[in-house]
Order: structure tokens, then sequence, then C-alpha cells
């Protein structure tokens, strides 16, 4: 090293070295900066003891607290398994038409629906459980395959038209004009009553119309056109129509219908969270 | 004679690229390797008419070799402003996500080509360049190798050719950080051992006694970075003519190797590497001597024996073995005063000069970047902790804690260096404008505090929708909920990047005007002296 240099503005001595017109301070380490370091190595160490750390052959080294994230999560599961026991039991072994009827038990299914229907439904019937084109609203009063508890609990169990379950709903409306069962015209007529019926626009209300709808269709939609629960007909006589309401869609359902498909959620999701879902949805303004 | 063997090996790449896409087993392989042929097709053009034939005159040996630099300080600049700008093209897709072009431009692709720009490209860029002028410079010496520094320069802008081309086209090992593919990262192998060799010949042939310890930082980042590269890119490639590889480890071990890689990058390449810018610009702007030797050391040796322990604390809480997350979680906490050694230095340096941060506003652009910097050090022990842990991770916050980082550490030093390398390349007086030197400083400060509170604050948001419980113990938000309850902060997000990026832009206009050797006319910050000029060397 150089004879001793010092800095004007500090007052220090530099290292003598000098690089480019840079040169280095002889500062010591500040004592804080020190201090913390060795306090945080001395921690790291004794949460290296307390907690599992150096890996050996077989395995690490415990730890003092036998601290293991596995074994962790599977208390925090226990407890909160242990802690909704009492009444997933109940909930299991009970109708759900008794469930709707016990206050406590019931605003425990439905906070419970509410969570796996979040989960699990509102990517086809929406986030506010509206429903979307082809996706039936549950808020209303008009429900395909029925609106009481029990209804809702064994569509959901089941599932709707999907084979892979045998209790499974199921009702397929027929191909009018793609099977040649009704001509283009009649096809036409019928149509535009249907829509009359809904109330839209390009309705037509004739005697052909009406005289086709009371020989091909009133048998599952009924007279009037109010629908049957028992085999999922969709009512015709209000405003909601699962595949549009319009003139042109009427058209298309009568010629080649779409039908809708729900998978069954009862092997997925366990008896007891299809009843709560069940209770949830009968809860949300049109159960009956 | 000049450019005669470049312009031979190029061409002779362009004739192997075609060779490549002719028997190409894979359609992407195949365009990839049209694209870079056409590339190295329009360089050995450029090339064939730059050659000259008369008697080369010698480079004389005591002159520094500023060529490289001066290129290497252009592509810095326009690798920031393009990916600050795909950073804002990202942020705004998540805000909006019809705002994409399917599949080239979908979100998943324009991710890395984000991040592979700004760290690899900008920062990468940035650090060759800036160590090719501060080796120099420290050891009195010409850079080794002849036009190995050429080679380096521009075999690294071809790797990120590669990469980024690849992406778009949807070629990619999904390995965050490491995405290019078996050939391109063959040949960043390539670049990167003639970076070390160039580098290493520069110091060994050093004129001064002692290494300078910018040096130490610049070669520690240079040599892990070989490291981290050739091991966690070891993979099996489909066919020699094909794009796609398979790596040589398998669960936990792969997601371990991944993140000892990933942590690393961010240890020893935004680090490591531009600390060593900071031990150079910051003295040499504030003209005053670094503040501890005595802390360099110990400092330096600390942070590099710990950092590269800490990767597994970005797998707490998953499969790894408990003993790996712990001692994750002790070496990071170790990790924190090692980090703040650096930014002691570098603030303490400025003691004696304080008064600088009034006139000067590269000094100012360097303080943020050092106060950025021992913040999102200690940001990181703090995250590292588990139980902090297992409320940030997988949340914006991490996204936050990254950019607080990237912009207000990575990108303020890598802009202060280039205010004082680029009017010195060129032999100008001084920069065109020092007014919108301090316009980028507020643009791109404001955008940094914006883009991190945002993402606190969306961050924590998201970790605490995704473990609310009601009182009966059962979840009360989907993850579709809080996907949606981050709208506002992607839109807040995407502005705070924009002012970033508008700062961005502001550089570079003040760059490419001060390198054509212009001068706006303007009044001088209040109390500097000399008005509007760097201080004489």
């Amino acid at each position: 090293m150089s004879e001793s240099d010092i800095d004007e503005i500090s007052g220090v001595e530099t290292t003598g070295h000098e690089w480019d017109g840079i040169k280095e301070l002889n500062n010591p380490l500040p004592r804080w900066w020190l201090w913390t370091f060795y306090t945080c190595i001395v921690w790291a160490f004794g949460y290296m003891i307390a907690m599992p750390a150096i890996p050996l052959f077989k395995g690490a080294t415990p730890g003092l607290l036998g601290y293991s994230s596995r074994g962790d999560v599977a208390n925090k599961i226990a407890e909160a398994k242990a802690g909704q026991a009492v009444f997933v039991e109940k909930i299991a072994a009970m109708d759900v038409v008794d469930i709707v009827a016990d206050e406590e038990l019931s605003r425990f299914a439905r906070a419970g629906g509410n969570a796996a229907f979040k989960v699990n439904c509102v990517q086809c019937h929406g986030s506010g459980a509206q429903g979307s084109l082809g996706f039936p609203n549950l808020n209303d009063d008009e429900w395909l395959w029925g609106g009481t508890v029990d209804e809702i609990y064994a569509t959901i169990s089941h599932g709707i038209r999907y084979e892979a379950d045998l209790d499974s709903r199921f009702s397929e409306m027929s191909a009018f004009g793609a099977d040649e069962l009704l001509s283009r015209e009649e096809i036409s007529l019928v149509a535009r009553y249907a829509t009359f019926l809904g109330g839209f626009e390009g309705g037509e209300e004739t005697t052909e119309g009406h005289e086709i709808f009371l020989d091909n269709c009133s048998a599952c939609h009924g007279e009037t056109g109010e629908g049957d629960i028992y085999i999922g007909a969709p009512a015709l006589n209000n405003a909601i129509f699962q595949f549009a309401g319009s003139l042109e869609a009427i058209t298309n359902q009568v010629n080649s219908p779409q039908h809708g498909v729900m998978p069954a959620w009862g092997t997925k999701l366990g008896d007891a969270t299809v009843k709560q879902l069940a209770v949830y949805v009968h809860s949300l303004g049109g159960g009956q | 004679m000049r450019n005669i063997t470049s312009t031979i090996v190029v061409g002779f790449g362009t004739f192997a690229t075609l060779l490549l896409a002719a028997f190409a087993q894979d359609s992407a392989f195949r365009i990839h390797m049209l694209i870079i042929a056409m590339s190295l097709g329009i360089a050995t053009i450029i090339l064939l008419r730059m050659v000259n034939f008369t008697p080369a005159i010698k480079d004389d040996p005591n002159e520094y070799m500023d060529g490289p630099i001066r290129v290497g300080s252009i592509l810095t600049m326009m690798w920031g402003v393009i990916g600050f700008t795909q950073g804002v093209i990202i942020a705004s897709q998540l805000a909006w996500p019809e705002f994409m072009w399917e599949p080239w431009f979908s979100f998943g692709r324009m991710r890395p080509l984000h991040t592979s720009a700004v760290v690899f490209a900008f920062g990468g860029t940035a650090l060759i360049t800036t160590s090719m002028y501060v080796v120099q410079r420290t050891c009195r010496a010409r850079l080794f190798g002849g036009g190995l520094a050429w080679f380096v320069m521009w075999g690294y802008q071809l790797f990120i050719l590669l990469a980024a081309t690849g992406y778009l086209l949807g070629i990619t090992q999904s390995r965050e950080y490491a995405e290019p593919e078996w050939y391109t990262d063959i040949w960043l192998t390539i670049v990167w051992v003639a970076y070390l060799v160039l580098f290493m010949g520069t110091l060994i042939k050093r004129k001064e006694p002692h290494i300078y310890v910018a040096n130490w930082f610049y070669l520690a980042f240079i040599v892990t970075i070989a490291m981290l590269h050739i091991v966690n890119n070891l993979a099996m490639p489909v066919s020699f003519l094909g794009s796609k590889s398979y790596s040589l480890f398998a669960g936990v071990q792969d997601a371990l190797t991944q993140w000892w890689y990933g942590h690393n990058a961010v240890g020893f390449f935004l680090t490591a590497g531009f600390l060593g810018m900071m031990y150079y610009f910051l003295p040499k702007q504030a003209e005053r001597p670094v503040y501890s030797y005595r802390l360099s050391i110990i400092h330096f040796w600390s942070l590099i024996f710990l950092y590269i322990w800490a990767g597994p604390h970005h797998l707490h809480y998953t499969a790894l073995p408990d003993w790996a997350q712990t001692l994750g979680m002790a070496f990071s906490i170790m990790l924190w005063m090692p980090s703040w050694g650096g930014m002691i230095n570098g603030l303490m340096t400025l003691s004696g000069a304080w008064d600088k941060m009034r006139t000067d506003p590269i000094i100012r652009m360097m303080v943020l970047a050092v106060a950025f910097y021992g913040m999102s050090t200690f940001e990181g022990p703090v995250m590292a902790i588990k139980a902090v842990n297992g409320l940030s991770h997988y949340t914006d916050w991490t996204i936050g804690h990254v950019h607080s980082g990237a912009l207000g550490w990575v990108g303020m030093i890598t802009f202060g260096a280039l205010y004082y390398m680029v009017p010195r390349l060129w032999n100008r007086g001084g920069l065109y404008s020092i007014r919108m030197v301090n316009w980028h400083f507020w643009l791109a400060t404001l955008g940094i505090v914006i883009y991190a509170s945002v993402m606190w604050v969306s961050g924590i948001t998201q970790g605490l929708m995704w473990r609310e419980y009601d009182s009966q113990g059962f979840l009360v938000y989907s993850f579709a909920e809080s996907v949606a309850a981050m709208k506002p902060y992607y839109i807040l997000r995407m502005i705070g990047g924009l002012l970033y990026l508008t700062g961005g832009c502001v550089m570079a206009y003040n760059i490419w005007m001060t390198i054509l050797g212009r001068k706006r006319n303007e009044r001088p910050i209040p109390g500097s002296i000399p008005a509007n000029a760097q201080p004489a060397e």
C-alpha cells in the first residue's frame, strides 16, 4: 500500500488504490450493519435447529419442533372438517325437504351450496345464477324439470340428458323439419303460432297454426303451451326461452331442436354437497 | 483488410441455417431457421458492402476499444423501449383480454417476450456493454482478443433474435426465464464462453495492480450465469433438426433446478451484474471515493455465498421437502444484510456530494436506483418467510416486487450509466439536454411508484380473497371473483408502465440527439455549475 492518502472532505484515509480516478475510503463496516448481519445468522441457525433442515442419508433432521408441512395441512383440514362434521352428517342423513324446514341446517346448507355453486355451476349458469343462452336462469320461477327442492336435488344429482347416469332425466323433441314430419310451410305456420304464444315479434295466430300445434306439439307442451315439467317440456306461453325467443330461433328449434345437457353431480361432489346445492338453488327466489 | 473473416463466417451461417431449414423435422423449426437465415443473409450483405481490401490500420493497443460499446449503448436503449412497450401491451391484455391477436400475440407468448426483452435484451446488453466499458478503464487495458468483443455483442443479439422469434412461433421449454429451446441455449453458451474469455483476458492483461470491485461483480455474474444456464437447460432434443426437447430433470427435482436457476438469475444477473455497474458509474458521476473497501469485500463474498442457496423459497408449501424449504428461508434471511452492503456503499459514497442531488438529475437517478435496490432486497427476505409467503405467493405482490427491483434498480442504474457513457463515447461535451433527464427521472419514478403500490394492493387483495372463509367454514370467493376484482388495478398498473415507457422514450430521444452532437437551448438547472455540462474528467 502506498503512503497514507487522506480524503479531504471526509477526513478518512483511502486504501491507496486508484482505478480510473476512483479511490476507496478505508471506512470500517458500519456497526449496525454488522450486528444485524450477525443477528440474522444466529436467527437462521436457530430456525434450522427448530425446523427440519439438514438432509441426511435417509430423510432430514426433524427439527426440535417436529414440524412437517404435510402434517400441518392434514391437521388444518381435519380441524375444518371437524367444525362442519355435525352439520354435514345431519345433512347426509336427512331428506332435502326437512333440511329446508330446519332453520339452522338450511342456513349452513345455503352457505355451503353458495361456495360449491361458485366453483362448479357458474361456468354455465352464470356468476349470479342468471343463466345465458342455452343455460337456464335459476333465479326465476320458471322450471324445466320442476322447482321444488326435491326436484332440484334430483336434477343436480343425476343431471339432464347425461348418458353416463342411468337415472338422468331424458326427453327429446322431434326434429320436425330435419326428419320431414312437417312441411316447410307447416313449420312456418306453427313457429309463428309459438312465437305468438311467447309474445314475440313476428308471431301470428292462425287457425292452421293452431291446428298443427294441437296435433303435433300439445302432447308435450300442453294445449295452451303451458309446458310439462315431468318430461322437461318448456312452457311456450311466456317470454322465458332457453334458446332465444324470436321467430327465427323458434323456427330453427322446430326444424332441428337443440337440447340442453347437464352433468350428474351426485358422484362427483358427493350427496351432502349436492343437497346443499339444491337448498341453495331453491333459495335463489324461484323455489317452489 | 477488414470484415473479410466476419463476412465469410456470417455468410456460412446463412447457408448453414438454410440447410437446417431444408431438413427440418417440424414446421416451427423450419420457419425459425428461415427467419434466422434471412437475418444472417441481410447481415452478410451489409458486411459485404463494408469489406475493405486496403491494408488495415493496426489497432492502437493503448487505445480503448469502444466500437462494440457504442453499438451496445444504442442497442440497450432500443431494447429498453421495446421491452417497456411489450410490458404495456401485456398489462393491457390482462385488463382487456380481447386485446390479443391469437396465437402469435396471445398473452402466453407475449409474456416471455416481455420478460426476456427486459431482462436479457435490455439488461443483458446493458451489462455486456457497461462491463466492456468498465473493465477497460479500471484495468487500463484494451479489450482482449481482437474482434472477440464484436462477436460477443452481435452473437448475443443473435441469441435475442432466436429467443424472441421462437416465443412468437410457440417454441418454448416452458421454463420461466429459460424459455428458449436447446439450439438457442447452445448458441448462448458459445457466446457466453466467448464473453468469459473476453472479460478474463482483459483482466489478466490489466496494468493496475489490483482488480477493482466492479469487476469482481461482473466476473461473478459471468461465471455464475454460465453455470446456471448450462445446468438448468440440460435437455435431450427429440431431433437435432427439430424444435422440441425434454429436460433431464423431472418432478420436484426439475422444479428445484428451475428455481435454483430462476432465483440466481435475479441474484447474479439483476443484482451482482448491476452492482458492478453501480460501483463504477456512481463514484464517477459523484466524483467521490467509494465509502468502504472493507464493506465491499465482505458484502461481495457474503452475497455470492448466500445467494446461491436461497432458491427453494420460490417453492414454499409445495412438494419440495420441508428441509429444503427451511434452508431456502434461512438463507434468504441471512442474505438481507449482504444485499444491503451494496446499498450502504452506494449511498454513503455520496457523503460529501449530497448537494448534487439537487442539481444533477443523473445522480438523483442513481440514488433512486440504490434506494429501490435496498427496498426490494428487504422485501425479498420478508416474502421468503413462509408465513408471509403463504399470503404473497402466486399473487401480484410478487409481480410488484420484481418490478420495483427491475424498474427501480435495474432500469434506473442503467439509465444513469447510459447518460454517463454516451457523451464520453461519442466525445460530446455533454448530454443534449439535462432537463430531459429530469423529466425522465420524474416520469419513471412516478411510473414505478404507481406500479409497485398498485401491485401491493392487488396482490394482498388476491391473497386475502383466496383464503377468506365464512363463519360456517366455507370459502367466500371463487377464483374467478378474485380475477374480476383485479380489473381496476390492472388498468392502473398499465398506466404506471405507460409513464415508465414515456420516460424511456424521452431518454431515447435525448441520447440520440446527443449522439448526433446536438445541444438543446435550455435554462440550466438552478445551482448547477457549470451549466448544462458534464464535469470534466
